[in-house]
């Protein structure tokens, strides 16, 4: 793959292979059947690779079940492929970019797979518990006055919403998938609900006379 | 609540201060930012933000992890 810089424009030069992968997609016929064939087996291989990752967290679940799982994420990766054909750019290799679908699905069906029984804790008090928090002796004394502060800011400069999936996501390890399908929105949507809390929360540390550093470790108070 | 790390436990509330990507940016570069890592360029100064979003979202984070294993295996 080559960038090539042609008056400001930007053009990606496709490779061979994904462009025999694109040529052999967009022509209809048996050729294409064959080919959809191909990239269906590289997408069932991808999702069971990451079904196998993530067996952990579905240790109840069997080989079979497992396995549907996969096909089900391999069909459906392959619906977005097909779907979204016209978008690939040749940034990257064909392979690589088909098997981000493949990742993705499988990855979100183990995730809701794994919650499906379980309720999502949307608590108002985790948050609380951390505003009442004592010094804990082998955590220096900088970092428990950051966690109080931050206790007191999530009172204090979030909106309920902001506060229950800040809590829930940050706190409560609740996959930001099954906290948006619970909530009926998206990944994405609730990611910016996230992102909005944790701007208002430091921006409120900072007028509290905190210094955060770049990851959050403490900077002392001012 | 679960009880973790203290400077986890913050650095999961505050995030990441640098501008981060969204999630869908940072799924429609991911393909391109893993093949660069493994060539070894610099992934981070070809697509601005996307470190930055993997730091702050674990979902990303985690297919990141799963792509990178993948291409690497």
């Amino acid at each position: 793959m080559t960038a090539i810089e042609a008056e400001g424009v930007s053009v990606v030069a496709v490779d061979q292979e994904s462009r025999t992968w694109l040529d052999a997609l967009s022509t209809a016929g048996p050729s294409r059947d064959a080919a959809v064939g191909r990239l269906h087996a590289l997408l069932l291989r991808a999702a069971r690779f990451e079904v196998g990752r993530r067996r952990a967290a579905l240790a109840a679940t069997g080989e079979r079940e497992l396995d549907d799982l996969a096909a089900q994420a391999a069909d459906d990766a392959l619906m977005a492929v097909l779907r979204k054909l016209d978008t690939f750019r040749g940034d990257s290799r064909f392979t690589t970019w088909a098997y981000k679908f493949a990742l993705l699905e499988a990855a979100v069906k183990v995730r809701r797979r794994a919650w499906a029984q379980r309720e999502v804790p949307l608590e108002s008090e985790g948050w609380a518990r951390l505003a009442d928090r004592r010094g804990a002796p082998d955590t220096d004394a900088e970092t428990n006055d950051l966690l109080r502060a931050i206790g007191a800011a999530i009172a204090d400069a979030l909106t309920p919403h902001q506060r229950a999936v800040l809590v829930a996501v940050a706190l409560n390890d609740v996959p930001i998938d099954v906290l948006a399908e619970r909530m009926s929105t998206t990944r994405g949507a609730l990611y910016k609900t996230l992102h909005d809390a944790r701007k208002a929360l430091r921006a409120h540390l900072g007028r509290e006379g905190y210094e955060i550093g770049a990851s959050g470790q403490p900077g002392g108070r001012r | 609540m679960t009880e973790r790390d203290p400077h986890e436990m913050v650095r999961r509330l505050l995030g990441p201060s640098e501008p981060e990507l969204t999630c869908e940016a940072c799924f429609e570069q991911l393909d391109r930012y893993v093949e660069l890592e493994l060539r070894g360029d610099d992934a981070d100064a070809a697509v601005p933000g996307m470190h930055a979003h993997l730091e702050g979202c674990p979902a990303c984070r985690e297919d990141h992890a799963s792509l990178r294993a993948l291409l690497s295996g």
